[in-house]
């Protein structure tokens, strides 16, 4: 039997707040266990939780990005369980009316676009850390750490619209993208500042019935969650194909051995007993408020993308790479206005700027050459002060050193030689050392003229203005 | 509104509370008896109200996002039965 995968993400992403989302203590990442707690987000008797405004403000941003509606009215509402890394015994949520509902993001599969919908995005606290030695199955205790209790979250949660991992890993990067240009987060799976949740089940291909669904926790990168998917839909197969049932519960991924273990068997909706929290007071919004926060929102890589094709022409691959980020995108913008080829600077972006970035490990946001910069060494090459290639070397050195394109080339005489006069002698020159090769041409071998252009290069180091050299050539073998 | 000893085993289990067999079927009449008592209140006409979640008529109170001071360390884990290496120590759950 065939089977086909139902694929929901939820996802939880950690708000760039000053403070946690109903005390001000500081959210800063990775400070001394429990030295970031105040009563309120300990849980203590008699303390009294009070709203983050920014925290609810990044919430609509990010609701407002993801195409939702918003609401006009919520309240906080607690979700009752119990587990170590929860100092109250329930967790603040929105649990009746998410900021958020009824959004999409558009993802591009194989040249094809596919909507993912939102169900909804809601705001809530997150929960303390729970560190073990070792391996969780394996460890005797527990050790908590509550700097991360309260720290203001949003949970992003989608139709269950993905097909397979490599859908969900490609909603996964543009999700980011996105967040990352509305600057609510700064999504480091790594950090756990984003984290993904994966509810996954199976049902015979062409069925319109789900079958019971697992939840897949602790997937720490997109690597893992496109494996732990893949993980998970096997073993799935292999219970239903002998004609078991899939247990419904939540499932740990542990990357080390690549595969899954039984959790906790899940809650249902209704034990975790949600009611409004009386000590939080309820949030209304209107439409100048919302509009305000609309009219703050970047161009979001989608209208930056079609705007790239639009305004400068750029092929569709082009802009979507020059918009993966938001840094990467101004600083092609800033560069074109300086020096108005766009295809040429995107060439020089993908090849060259992209491909050192890469290589050297750097952030477009670190890179010591400036729009500036590589708007006058286009200059330079387009006056013809330096051929292509050398523009290359200059680049390097720009890119290792942040020094103006202009500065280089008089430093290293890398002025390109288009002097007709001092060309012809090289030329001459180099006919007379290869009688070899000049005889190949005249017989009708047009390849060694290229060898002739080439050592012609070689001996100007590079610096001969090549079209002029395959002139001159040219017309001395005629 | 009929409550089984079941309803009650789920809900003590979901509260994390041990009772006995004797318990059991005391709690059982008992919330059965309330939840007849609070039913009363369907008998009310409440299509056109709107669920109260809160009786002070507040919205809208925020906090601006600035760092007011926190517990120092050795306070926050004052209260902790077990303590190790600035953490609070826990039993570790799954199930």
């Amino acid at each position: 039997m065939k089977f086909e995968p139902v694929i929901g993400l939820e996802i939880h992403v950690e708000l760039l707040t000053n403070t946690k989302i109903f005390c001000g203590c500081s959210t800063t990442f990775g400070a001394e266990p429990n030295s970031q707690t105040c009563p309120v987000c300990l849980g203590l008797p008699g303390s009294r939780p009070v709203l983050n405004k920014r925290a609810v403000e990044f919430a609509i941003r990010a609701a407002l990005a993801l195409n939702c509606n918003i609401v006009d009215y919520t309240t906080f509402d607690r979700k009752n369980y119990f587990y170590a890394d929860l100092p109250k015994g329930y967790q603040i949520s929105q649990y009746f009316y998410p900021t958020g509902t009824n959004g999409y993001v558009d993802i591009n599969v194989n040249g094809e676009t596919k909507r993912i919908r939102i169900h909804q995005l809601h705001l809530e606290e997150d929960t303390g850390k729970l560190l073990h030695v070792g391996d969780i199955l394996a460890s005797p205790y527990s050790r908590v750490d509550f700097n991360r209790a309260g720290v203001p979250l949003v949970e992003i949660v989608t139709e269950p619209d993905i097909k397979n991992s490599e859908e969900a890993r490609l909603f996964l990067q543009k999700l980011r993208t996105i967040l990352l240009y509305t600057g609510i987060s700064d999504c480091k799976m790594e950090e756990g500042s984003m984290r993904c949740d994966a509810n996954i089940s199976i049902m015979p291909k062409g069925s319109k019935t789900f079958g019971n669904k697992t939840e897949l926790k602790n997937m720490n990168s997109f690597r893992s969650v496109q494996r732990g998917i893949e993980y998970e839909i096997t073993r799935q197969s292999k219970i239903l194909k002998s004609n078991q049932e899939v247990i419904p519960e939540t499932r740990h991924w542990n990357e080390s051995k690549g595969s899954t273990t039984a959790m906790r068997s899940k809650y249902l909706a209704s034990d975790y007993r949600c009611f409004p929290d009386p000590n939080v007071i309820p949030l209304e919004t209107d439409k100048d408020w919302i509009d305000q926060i609309r009219e703050a929102l970047p161009e979001l890589p989608d209208e930056k993308q079609a705007r790239f094709v639009k305004e400068y022409g750029l092929p569709e691959y082009d802009a979507e790479v020059l918009t993966s980020t938001k840094e990467l995108a101004d600083f092609y913008d800033e560069t074109v206005t300086l020096f108005n080829e766009p295809k040429t600077v995107s060439n020089w972006f993908m090849g060259e700027l992209m491909g050192l970035l890469n290589n050297e490990k750097v952030e477009i946001t670190q890179c010591k050459v400036t729009p500036q910069n590589l708007a006058n060494l286009l200059q330079l090459i387009d006056k013809g002060t330096i051929s292509g290639k050398i523009a290359k070397n200059v680049f390097e050195e720009m890119f290792k050193d942040g020094k103006d394109p202009q500065a280089i080339v008089e430093e290293k005489g890398l002025i390109q030689i288009s002097d007709t006069a001092e060309l012809e002698k090289v030329v001459e020159e180099v006919v007379e050392a290869n009688p070899g090769p000049v005889e190949d041409f005249k017989g009708g071998k047009k390849k060694a003229l290229g060898f002739l252009v080439g050592q012609v290069m070689k001996t100007t180091k590079g610096k001969a203005n090549p079209q002029m050299v395959n002139k001159i050539l040219g017309d001395k073998l005629k | 509104m009929e409550i089984t000893k079941g309803n009650v085993e789920h809900v003590a289990e979901l509260a994390r509370l041990e009772i006995t067999e004797h318990e059991k079927d005391i709690f059982t009449e008992q919330l059965s008896n309330i939840l007849d008592y609070v039913e009363m209140l369907n008998e009310l006409d409440t299509k056109e109200v709107s669920p109260t979640s809160h009786v002070v008529p507040l919205v809208n109170v925020f906090r601006e996002d600035e760092i007011k001071e926190v517990l120092k360390k050795d306070e926050a884990l004052k209260n902790a039965p077990e303590k190790e290496d600035g953490y609070f120590k826990v039993p570790r759950v799954i199930e």
